[in-house]
């Protein structure tokens, strides 16, 4: 039984349609991954789920429950989460400030509501714990730290809002090798506490590592929906691109 | 494996500077500037150090400080607001107007005077949210709406003879104190709570910081900055208020190029031109050092028309300097 269940979402802008009946499932604690060209839908589809925008046609539920009604804040409400390429981070802010921007805990002072930056910090570094993640002070600006850090801080603040589903998009493009390897720890993390995890990327070894599933979407269409551990390189890059002669695309991502 | 950059060691100074910012959110290199600034005034006029001047440094830094204070508000909220010095103008005109001219009572008076500066803010705030017009040309416009507005209500002339209860707030002295510095400091002490420690303070932040971020998270970003923007309003008329009793009257063109003189203190500080960082203490810092600046070129005779030159060359160059070490920071 799926967690998450997207059908036949159609969406066009104007004269441009962009998803042709879109059909997508979730489970706790899988992780799926999305991939697709550049203007294959993905990231209208997720934009979609999350509420972003109306979906002209189709259905999404979660645990049984019609999701396309809600607004994007009750989606999340109700376990919806999605971590943005550009991680929304405050980068002039330390880690507690941002896992907590727009929720800070607090506590009465003299009758004022002052932030508890105590119990701020305190949270926030058991967050970063429970996670595994690796971070430096967690006092400093988080735009000192690394892309993986700062990857890091982005799903810890995704976690304090207890989701159920986190969409990922492209967490590894922008990372140095090594910290590729600790984000996809963080993904399996996310797994093993039974959270399920849609995953957008280009880097296809990344998503063949991590991944239970695989879905691909080609011009609006979900035309693949695969089993990562019986997939292979050319299969993913073959159903993307719509077949032809791929041996030499598939060999060069292969290669990562 | 173990990690490749293993940092060294942080020195002392940056172990200070860590700790500087994080437990009094003030740049250490500002106090030192202000220390060594200090100095040099010493050496260099024999009436420097005394208690009297030192007063004289407070209460002129009193009225530039709350102007500062509102300056940090709006720029580490990523806004800009350059009408504070008009506003300020205006406002001690319309207090001073509100009591000499229509006789009223002091506690109306003074409610006219911080009023009139909120009800400015409000405006900016409003063109602003609403209107969509950039936070620089909304309040230039105001710039010289609010300096023609108090040279019509005035006439464009001073309005002398305020209140003696009014009076007391720029020129009485509980226990030795003026009256200003003392409002200074409660004005800070309260700002430095809200921007430090309360919600409101930690959203201005992030907003400056990253606006869509902030939004994301639920916060009322227009709504804000009208609030933020209203609250500049309103410190500008409690500048006005300080300018307007401690000369005892209001005078239509009360504070002009102090927004230049605010902004520079702010920014001496550690505000973040572009948002996202500011401290009302570093921001007091700044305004000790403008101020200390002013009155050492007082002290040594040096024409007021430079001086207007040094304010504007110290902006240009805390902004340079803020580049330069942000261009450090990022480099790897």
């Amino acid at each position: 039984m799926s967690l998450l269940s997207v059908s036949g979402i159609e969406k066009s802008f104007g004269a441009v349609s962009v998803l042709h009946g879109v059909h997508l499932a979730v489970s706790a604690g899988e992780v799926v991954g999305l991939v697709g060209d550049n203007g294959a839908g993905k990231s209208t589809l997720m934009k979609i789920i999350t509420g972003m925008y109306q979906a002209d046609r189709g259905a999404i539920t979660m645990e049984g429950e019609d999701m396309l009604g809600l607004s994007p804040g009750q989606r999340r409400a109700r376990g919806i989460e999605m971590i943005y390429q550009d991680l929304s981070l405050a980068k002039q802010q330390d880690v507690a400030s941002n896992i907590f921007l727009g929720r800070e805990p607090t506590r009465r002072v003299f009758g004022m509501r002052l932030v508890d930056r105590r119990k701020m910090k305190r949270d926030a570094q058991a967050m970063i714990d429970q996670l595994g993640a690796k971070l430096p002070e967690i006092t400093r600006p988080v735009g000192s730290f690394s892309g993986g850090q700062q990857q890091s801080v982005a799903i810890a603040r995704a976690l304090t809002f207890d989701p159920k589903i986190v969409i990922m998009d492209e967490p590894t493009a922008a990372l140095a090798v090594r910290e590729v390897q600790s984000v996809l720890d963080l993904i399996r993390q996310l797994k093993s506490q039974g959270i399920g995890v849609i995953l957008i990327s280009h880097r296809l070894n990344d998503v063949m590592s991590v991944t239970d599933r695989i879905v691909v979407l080609r011009q609006g269409r979900a035309v693949a929906n695969l089993i990562t551990k019986d997939t292979t390189m050319p299969d993913i890059v073959s159903a993307i691109v719509g077949g032809g002669d791929v041996a030499a695309a598939a060999a060069h991502e292969a290669q990562g | 494996m173990a990690p490749q950059h293993m940092s060294r060691a942080p020195s002392l100074w940056a172990r200070l500077q860590a700790k500087s910012i994080e437990q009094l959110h003030i740049r250490l290199e500002s106090i030192v500037v202000l220390i060594g600034l200090a100095t040099i005034m010493a050496f260099l006029s024999p009436f420097f150090l005394s208690v009297s001047n030192f007063m004289n440094i407070l209460l002129a830094t009193s009225t530039i400080g709350v102007l500062a204070i509102a300056a940090t508000f709006v720029l580490s909220s990523g806004g800009l607001d350059l009408s504070i010095g008009s506003v300020l103008g205006l406002s001690g005109v319309v207090g001073a107007a509100v009591a000499v001219n229509l006789g009223m009572p002091t506690p109306i008076a003074v409610l006219a005077t911080i009023g009139a500066g909120a009800a400015a803010g409000f405006v900016n705030g409003w063109v602003i949210t609403r209107g969509f017009v950039p936070a620089f040309i909304v309040t230039l416009g105001m710039l010289g709406i609010a300096r023609g507005l108090a040279l019509v209500i005035s006439d464009g002339r001073v309005i002398y003879g305020l209140p003696e209860w009014m009076l007391f707030l720029g020129q009485g002295r509980p226990f030795g104190i003026p009256m200003p510095v003392i409002i200074l400091v409660l004005v800070a002490v309260i700002m430095h709570v809200i921007l430090a420690y309360t919600r409101y303070g930690r959203h201005t932040l992030a907003i400056g910081d990253n606006e869509n971020a902030a939004r994301t998270s639920g916060i009322n970003v227009d709504f804000h900055r009208l609030t933020l923007y209203t609250l500049s309003g309103g410190l500008a008329g409690v500048a006005g208020l300080l300018f307007a009793t401690r000369i005892n009257s209001g005078d239509p063109t009360a504070g002009i190029t102090y927004e230049l003189t605010a902004i520079t203190a702010a920014i001496i500080g550690g505000t973040n031109l572009f948002g996202g960082r500011g401290s009302i203490l570093g921001t007091i810092i700044g305004a000790l050092i403008m101020g200390v600046l002013q009155n050492g070129l007082n002290l040594l005779a040096v024409q007021s028309y430079y001086q207007q030159m040094a304010i504007g060359g110290v902006l240009v160059l805390a902004v340079f300097i803020d580049q330069f070490q942000q261009r450090q920071e990022t480099k790897v």
